[in-house]
């Protein structure tokens, strides 16, 4: 079986990799290209732990095969910091305690980011449904909800 | 050197305070490696082959064709352990079954090969005979004689005989006279309960890297809630000595209770071992809900008497749990816990451990406790308001107080129950109003916490800065209140501190992170080890000086003379000491090594407003609010979180989650959207109050907080949908069907 060869860009890095047909867009990511940061919760596109953007739009990494990235523009948890600068819900994240064990919090970072990137003044309850694919099962999304919330209005003080 | 603790405890600086934990950027950027994102040179992937049968006899495995196949470097049966000591037999059997499959998703081989796709192939390739046997998945059909039996000869000798042999254990708890209490209760409520079983659900999946040598070394790399528990029983199955196998925790993605054992780790070892290669193995969610957790089913009688002053007169409870296909049930723990919130002069409660044709239970958040509660606090619900009396008061009534002889024998220190109890009168919530359909519960709830073995090593760097290691794996935050504990005792900034979390060849034994012991115990060591190093500052300044290191004391982060006789010498920092310390005899640590006692029990209270839809018997959270004893809150946002998340699990519990089996005796739900655990757009906030009774096993006063929370919520949502649907729920969870069936029942 020959492997498929795609040329992307991921996290604004032009990246060329040697694919199996089969294999998902998380498979390429963690173990073709060592981006581990995406996380595989359930493989079936309900938890959200491998959210990533493609084309600035959110998708599951479990759900798309690694060939369809030829072509798109992809960001995932590795690209949301520049350098040693924190996004703003990065940030705000460690700053309100809005994580515990960690493995949920790159894909709600990644999905969070998109909704304030379409949406700056989302209410609690947009924030809630927006989220609502992201399972997390430490929190109770109190903390994650309170942050994102937060992240949003000091964003908009700053914009 | 004087260490006054008395002054320390009322002048907190850094604990209660609430710093950015010291992991928060890796695990916002990526960085973290959890238990799936290690890689080694040559590694090999690692696959299951589960059983399709809920209990079949295995008959014969040929794995011929799938060693054939290029690629496949191990395949592993259970004949490749052979004879494993008696203590880790049923860990070794569930890891990979023995002569019989005892439930669907059982492990029966298990292959490593080149690749993820070589090994899928080779999963396929290896042919196993099964004799189907008739099996049993529900606690009291399992109970029944008749009932097929999982295993011959485990009946323990509390059981009388001619029950089934599934029933292995009875256990007994309790007091006073039950028939002379209830005779002198005004009513009685009787009712039989049932909860479903529940995953833990943690979102990352079981995981690991092995590798292992020809000369019995072995290096793992895991995801769990405790590494030298894996080094033990791994040590144990494969028959290697402890000290040549070296277990390294990864970041660790939720757990709960679920990895507190080991179910791919031995298996990932023996592949090491017989390819020469390392193997890594990641669990499906599939595997994980077919094959690991989840906690017992439950059905539950409670009798309990009451005046209609609210004195309950007689509490009496019978909890049968099956555990899975192997024994050990929570049930002794939820017959221990079930009555432990109230002061009765008569309580007992008997529990039964009951096998069955499912996923052996592991541990799940104040194992046993939560059903119990839900059966308990809702009978005590029902009383109350078959009365016309107010819930919390009847709880305050009956509640247990310093001195109070508990239901299950201890003699209670200062506890927090009342506390919790009037926190939750005076709060705004119990007397906001609620519309129509709505309804609001309350419940109380327990948790012992334990203690354990525990090892703390700190030592102080030459520029001044302190490490502490330390052997259990942050589950959600930990690093960081160990961090501010060992600041605050070495009266130094939180930043000049760094927690790692140590491998098992560098500490002694350390107990797993469970019991919510690791802020108690780990923080005891941690600040024991830190006056240790204290003693040895103080003692090098005073060789400095040249007095009696008695008269040295130490005080913000610096020794200083004491006492009138000691001579005026200006105070030396913690970095003048470690600067010089090679010309004072040299590096600078101290350590503690403890069997940690006085873990300090803990109580909460739990208040909810519901809605109940009435046309489709679907219940949505209103408002939620918890009030419990931290004892000590040592990082308040992650007491916070602990609470909020406790009492999100049991709100799951309770609407939602539940292992389906068909008649088959096949997991029908084995997946996230089948298995559905709340999501953001099922709850509301969740409101904490945190109450702070010190807990005088503690020196800062620290009870565990990570379990007491998840013990009321069942009960405290069952009564909030009972008092909205205007019928009372005895089982869990409480599903829309479900609910919609009993309030067109109770219409008649």
């Amino acid at each position: 079986m020959s492997r498929i060869h795609v040329t992307t860009k991921i996290n604004g890095d032009e990246t060329e990799f040697l694919c199996d047909a089969e294999a998902t867009l998380l498979d390429v990511l963690r173990d073709e290209l060592g981006l581990t940061g995406t996380k595989e919760g359930c493989g079936t596109g309900d938890c959200g732990a491998c959210s990533v953007t493609v084309d600035g739009r959110l998708v599951c990494s479990c759900l798309m095969l690694g060939a369809e990235a030829e072509g798109r523009e992809i960001a995932t948890i590795e690209g949301m910091a520049a350098g040693e600068v924190l996004h703003p819900l990065q940030k705000k994240f460690i700053e309100m305690a809005a994580l515990q064990c960690g493995i949920c919090t790159p894909g709600i970072l990644v999905a969070a980011k998109s909704l304030l990137e379409r949406n700056p003044d989302p209410s609690e309850e947009e924030v809630r449904y927006w989220l609502a694919g992201n399972l997390c099962r430490c929190t109770g999304y109190d903390k994650i909800i309170r942050a994102v919330l937060e992240t949003a209005a000091d964003m908009r003080r700053a914009s | 050197m004087a260490l006054d603790d008395s002054k320390k405890v009322k002048n907190f600086k850094v604990v209660g305070t609430r710093p950015n934990r010291p992991d928060g950027i890796d695990k916002v950027t990526g960085r973290a490696r959890f238990g799936a994102d290690m890689v080694a040179p040559g590694m090999l992937t690692g696959r299951i082959l589960r059983s399709p049968h809920a209990h079949a006899r295995i008959l014969r495995i040929d794995a011929s064709k799938a060693e054939a196949l290029p690629g496949v470097k191990a395949v592993v049966t259970r004949a490749d352990f052979g004879d494993v000591p008696d203590h880790v037999a049923d860990v070794m059997d569930n890891c990979m079954a023995g002569d019989k499959a005892l439930y669907d998703g059982h492990a029966v081989a298990a292959i490593a090969a080149s690749s993820a796709a070589v090994a899928r192939k080779a999963l396929k390739l290896i042919e196993v005979d099964y004799e189907v046997l008739p099996h049993v998945t529900d606690v009291d059909e399992a109970m029944k004689p008749g009932a097929p039996v999982l295993h011959e000869g485990r009946q323990q000798e509390t059981v009388p005989s001619g029950m089934s042999g599934n029933v292995i254990a009875r256990s007994e708890f309790g007091h006073g006279d039950i028939e002379a209490g209830l005779a002198k209760a005004d009513r009685v409520v009787e009712r039989t309960y049932r909860t479903g079983a529940t995953h833990q659900g943690y979102i990352e999946p079981h995981a690991c890297l092995a590798t292992m040598s020809a000369d019995g070394q072995g290096d793992l790399w895991v995801c769990t809630q405790g590494h030298y528990m894996v080094r033990n029983v791994c040590a144990a199955i494969l028959g290697l000595e402890q000290g040549q196998l070296r277990v390294t925790a990864s970041e660790i993605g939720g757990g709960f209770g679920g990895k507190t054992v080991v179910f791919l780790e031995p298996v990932a070892l023996m592949l090491a071992k017989k390819s020469g290669r390392p193997v890594k193995m990641v669990m499906s969610r599939s595997e994980v809900l077919r094959a690991t957790g989840p906690t017992a089913s439950t059905s539950i009688d409670v009798k309990i008497g009451m005046t209609k002053e609210g004195r309950i007169t007689a509490a009496f409870a019978e909890l049968r749990y099956q555990g899975g296909a192997y024994p050990g049930s929570p049930v002794d723990m939820g017959a221990m816990s079930a009555f432990a919130p109230y002061d009765l002069e008569n309580v007992k409660t008997v529990g039964w451990d009951v096998v069955t044709n499912r996923p052996k239970a592991a541990a799940y958040r104040a194992p046993g406790a939560p059903m119990a509660a839900y059966a308990v606090e809702s009978a005590i619900d029902e009383l109350a308001k078959g009365f016309g009396l107010d819930p919390l008061a009847v709880r305050l009534m009956n509640g247990a107080d310093e001195g109070t002889k508990a239901s299950y024998g201890p003699t209670y220190p200062a506890i927090g129950l009342k506390a919790t109890l009037e926190a939750a009168h005076r709060h705004p919530h119990w007397t906001a109003p609620l519309g129509e359909n709505q309804g609001r519960g309350v419940a109380c709830g327990f948790w012992f916490n334990f203690g354990g073995d525990t090892c703390v090593s700190l030592n102080v760097t030459p520029d001044g800065t302190v490490t502490v290691s330390e052997g259990n794996p942050d589950i959600g935050g930990s690093r960081a209140s160990m961090t501010m504990m060992a600041a605050e005792e070495l009266g130094i900034p939180y930043d000049q501190v760094r927690t790692i979390i140590a491998d098992t060849g560098s500490l002694g034994q350390n107990e797993v992170t469970d019991g919510s012991r690791v802020t108690f115990a780990v923080g005891l060591a941690t600040i024991e080890a830190a006056r240790a190093a204290k003693r040895e500052m103080c003692r090098r300044a005073a060789m400095i000086w040249g007095i009696d290191e008695e008269a040295v004391e130490w005080e913000d982060g610096a020794a200083r003379p004491a006492g009138p006789n000691a001579g005026k010498f200006p105070p030396m920092t913690i970095k003048e000491i470690a600067a010089v310390a090679s010309n004072t005899g040299g590096p600078i640590a101290g350590h503690h090594e403890v069997t940690a006692e006085g873990a300090g029990v803990s109580f909460a209270t739990h208040m909810v407003d519901v809605e109940v839809d009435p046309e489709t018997g679907a219940t949505k959270i209103l408002r939620y609010t918890v009030f419990q004893d931290a004892g000590r809150a040592v990082h308040p946002s992650y007491v916070e979180g602990q609470f909020q998340g406790g009492a999100v699990q049991g709100i799951g519990w309770a609407l939602n989650e539940e292992y389906i089996y068909g008649e088959d005796g096949i997991l029908q739900n084995a997946g996230f959207l089948d298995y559905r655990i709340p999501v953001a757009s099922d709850l509301p906030m969740i409101d904490t109050v945190i109450l702070e009774i010190p807990n005088p096993g503690h020196p800062y006063g620290v009870r565990g907080v990570g379990e007491t929370s998840i013990v009321p919520p069942l009960a405290a949502v069952a009564n909030a949908v009972s008092a909205a649907a205007g019928v009372r729920m005895t089982r869990l969870p409480m599903s829309p069907p479900r609910v919609l069936a009993a309030m067109q029942a109770a219409k008649g």
